[in-house]
């Protein structure tokens, strides 16, 4: 078994951890490798084969595919190693990685590791629907990939679940490769994401059904249809010959999991503090890992900012990782992100959701002492930032709650 | 459907259904020289009971008293452990607990541990709270007590009777599938069978047709001697990092009906929890429901409080085929060359070794053995072995999530039975069978099983 070192190992080559290594080897943080267990580097945009991808970013709007060669055109002229087929088995204490390619199992260590490996959307299974298990439920991810970089499709006539800005994007894949699907259901009142997509299927004339949801996916080889409850308790049974399963993300913090890094329950990546440091302070996280789920865009700006910190950890040192300001949160907010706070950190802003509708005030206390309030209408798919003082007292948990209007 | 003879006709056996059962009773005779062919409807082996199972090799310790499903399954978990090895196919010793969370469990332990020993599972062994704690750190704290039983296995469910019916055709057997039979007489001598690929000639049927079992006896013999009732069970598969939580199988102190819900680790590194036991009339469909697998859940984490916040990989259910009696129903009339394995409502994979070897004394044909034995290797699966992945030249991860590489893909393509369709396919190689089912391969097997089957994964090609 070979074993290789680097200053940094980035596993994960979508926007989140390109944009670090881009950055980190800009502020000449030493060698960088990137993992990428595909065989092509670039992650989820490379198959959303339609704008907006970019803007920020580089100044005009691109599709997913050319953005995903851009990102990772500018890591390596940076000067960062990118290995494909290289696939993370497990990782093991002081950033040693266990991995497979094509060549065989191999070492790898970093004195820091990035962990960059997003988000997917939740499967059939996970979402306990029940039925039989006919071919032809699949998500947008899938979706995408069959009809964007094989040419294949997996049904017709799908019926699509969810209303994220994934189902806009996975209704653009559907038009463009002559897919009609037979309708949309959220079990929402309304749709989750903003305007485009409650035009978009009555432009399309494909009937949105709200506050629905689906029971039972049917069909002895493939799916025949799919069976549905809307708010009164009446159920429908739908012909369609496919389930497209959108949205509801999660971490994909498997590898994190069984190699024995902290899971927060709430976001279902790992536990971090405001550098992004896991339990385990040498390996570090960007992107769509943290929390379900935020834009490209924003995954890459993450990643941006970890190649800062992560080169001036590897240069001058971050505060020692004191995990000593835990969160309490009381429901309907269901994470926080980061999970853990520093005293003197300065400004940590948190990542918050809620886990469903409220109006009302949001308000941190330390010691019954409160930090910082703020009044709105939140909503469970819409992130809330909220920025809390320079300075905390140390030893003392941060409380979180919304004071209903 | 054009009828269409097959060149290596007559036929010692025909064999009606492909499930662990038809597969091992195949074995069987084709290594002792018998001229075998299996007959499935399914467009692959294992298609319908043999499908879903909680893949427990058992001791038969806690089997009827003096039954022949006891005879069959100690038989069959020795000729398993012999053959294993021998065809690289995995045990994984855990180990069973039998634990004890009501004082009404606690009392029936001594019973159960005196019938194990008359069933001769001597083994069996009452333990205290502080031995299961220290074996099991991870039970919930109202646990009572409990009995070991320590030759309780976990194997793989559906490599061992790849594997069989591998031997099979190794020594000459053949198989047939999306055969259906449709109807069929004796003839004094021999059998003609119709089927919907093909006609079929053989000496002797015998019938493993399990869910179908009883149809097919009215089909062919114009009378059942039993009345399949078909039983639902469903589970709930966690995830691979729940595996660390429980080492042993954790049985329920049994009920009069069913062996209650199990939480069990997998060869393949998962834990799965189940099954229910549903009675229902429908033989094909097997549904799950949001409200059961909720059920599963709560009541594994009642048993292992942190699975409450692990992930769920997969749901699923199969039909075990129960009779309106609790034994294995076998029928045998020589008159007609008939011998029926039927109503294996449970413990089929443990006693399917078993139970060829029972038909097979039964059987009262000829036939001359092979002079060397063939042992076919199977591709290894389960997780505390080293899998594919981890050899040079695999060629790429297709499946991200169970680690199966192309080479493990193609193999199952160009090995002796391929996969009849991408059930069989999943079954061979782990594919799409983890965590994400399929959000980052289901794409790529689209394109690798492209005109491979049937029912294929994608339903044609865009030029958009």
């Amino acid at each position: 078994m070979t074993a290789e070192r680097y200053d940094v190992v980035i596993i994960g080559a979508g926007p989140a951890g390109l944009a670090a290594a881009t950055e980190l080897r800009r502020r000449k943080a030493g060698s960088v490798l990137v993992l990428e267990r595909e065989g092509e580097a670039g992650g989820i945009p490379r198959h959303c084969n339609h704008p907006p991808f970019g803007l920020r970013e580089y100044g005009r709007i691109m599709t997913g595919p050319s953005y995903a060669r851009r990102n990772l055109a500018c890591a390596i002229a940076a000067g960062a190693e990118i290995r494909t087929s290289a696939t993370a088995i497990a990782l093991h204490e002081a950033g040693r990685i266990t991995l497979t390619s094509p060549l065989g199992v191999s070492e790898v260590t970093g004195r820091r590791v990035l962990l960059c490996l997003g988000a997917r959307e939740s499967p059939r299974s996970a979402r306990l629907v029940g039925g039989t298990r006919p071919i032809g439920v699949i998500n947008t991810g899938a979706l995408q990939v069959s009809v964007n970089l094989k040419q294949l499709r997996p049904f017709m006539r799908p019926l699509i679940v969810g209303t994220e800005l994934v189902s806009l994007s996975s209704l653009l894949t559907c038009r463009h490769a002559g897919i009609r699907p037979v309708a949309i259901i959220e079990s929402s009142p309304s749709p989750i994401a903003r305007w485009p997509l409650a035009l978009f299927p009555r432009l399309n004339g494909i009937k949105l059904h709200l506050n629905t949801e689906l029971v039972a996916i049917e069909g002895s080889a493939r799916v025949e249809s799919a069976t549905i409850r809307n708010g009164g308790g009446a159920l429908q049974q739908i012909p369609c010959d496919g389930v497209l399963l959108t949205g509801n993300f999660t971490p994909e913090s498997a590898l994190l999991r069984s190699s024995g890094l902290a899971i927060d329950p709430g976001t279902g990546g790992p536990c971090v503090d405001p550098y992004r440091r896991c339990s385990d302070p040498a390996y570090f996280t960007a992107g769509n890992l943290l929390r379900p789920v935020e834009t490209a865009g924003w995954c890459w700006r993450e990643g941006r900012q970890l190649g800062a910190i992560i080169a001036q950890d590897l240069a001058t040192g971050l505060p020692a990782p004191a995990a000593n300001i835990t969160i309490n949160l009381q429901p309907p907010l269901r994470y926080a992100m980061p999970q853990a706070l520093l005293a003197e950190r300065g400004a940590t802003e948190l990542q918050l959701r809620v886990s469903q509708r409220i109006k009302g005030t949001l308000i941190a206390r330390q010691s019954g002492r409160e930090l910082v309030s703020r009044r709105a209408e939140f909503r469970p798919e819409r992130r809330i930032l909220l920025t809390l003082p320079p300075r905390l007292q140390p030893n003392a948990p941060v409380e979180l709650h919304i004071q209903p209007d | 459907m054009a009828a269409q003879s097959h060149p290596a006709e007559p036929y010692d056996l025909a064999i009606i259904g492909g499930g662990v059962i038809g597969c091992a009773i195949a074995r069987r005779f084709a290594l002792a020289g018998a001229k075998v062919i299996l007959i499935e409807k399914g467009a692959d082996i294992l298609s319908g009971a043999s499908k879903a199972n909680s893949a427990i090799l058992h001791t038969g310790f806690d089997a009827p008293p003096d039954s022949l499903e006891l005879r069959c399954i100690q038989a069959g978990h020795a000729e398993y452990l012999e053959i294993a090895p021998r065809m690289n196919l995995p045990v994984l010793k855990s180990g069973a607990l039998l634990a004890a969370w009501t004082e009404s469990d606690l009392e029936k332990l001594d019973a159960i541990i005196a019938q194990a020993h008359a069933n001769n599972v001597p083994d069996v062994r009452r333990i205290d709270l502080a031995e299961i704690r220290r074996l099991e750190p991870n039970l919930a704290p109202d646990l009572l007590g409990g009995a070991l039983i320590p030759r309780e296995y976990l194997i793989d469910p559906w490599s061992a009777p790849l594997a069989y019916i591998q031997q099979a055709m190794a020594h000459g057997a053949k198989i047939l599938r999306n055969a259906e039979v449709t109807s069929g007489a004796f003839g004094g001598e021999s059998w003609r069978l119709q089927t919907t690929a093909g006609a079929v000639t053989a000496a002797h049927v015998i019938n493993c047709a399990g869910l179908y079992g009883d149809r097919i006896e009215t089909l062919l013999l114009g009378d059942a001697s039993f009345e399949i009732r078909p039983r639902k069970g469903q589970f709930v598969v966690f995830d691979k990092a729940s595996a660390a939580l429980l080492h042993h199988i954790l049985l329920p102190v049994p009920s009069e009906r069913t062996k209650g819900i199990v939480i069990t680790r997998t060869v393949f590194g998962n834990l799965l929890v189940g099954p229910t036991a549903e009675e229902q009339q429908d033989r094909d469909r097997a549904a799950t429901d949001t409200e059961t697998l909720h059920m599963l859940i709560d009541a594994a984490a009642a048993r292992i409080p942190a699975l409450a916040t692990m992930p769920v990989t997969a749901i699923y259910a199969g039909l075990r085929p129960a009779t309106e009696q609790k034994h294995y129903r076998i029928r045998h009339d020589p008159s007609r060359n008939w011998i029926t394995a039927g109503g294996i409502r449970s413990t089929g994979l443990s006693a399917a070794l078993g139970l060829a070897q029972h038909v097979f004394s039964l059987w009262q044909g000829k036939a001359s053995p092979p002079i060397e034995t063939i042992w076919p290797q199977l591709p290894n699966l389960a997780e505390d072995r080293m899998r594919d992945w981890q050899a040079p030249d695999h060629g790429e991860i297709i499946c991200h999530c169970e680690l199966v590489t192309r080479r493990e893909i193609e193999a199952a393509f160009q090995s002796p039975l391929p996969p009849g369709d991408f059930g069989g396919l999943k079954r061979r190689t782990r594919a799409c069978m983890g965590r994400c089912q399929g959000f980052y391969c289901s794409a790529r097997l689209a394109e690798l099983t492209q005109n491979r089957f049937a029912v294929p994964l994608s339903v044609g090609a865009h030029d958009g």
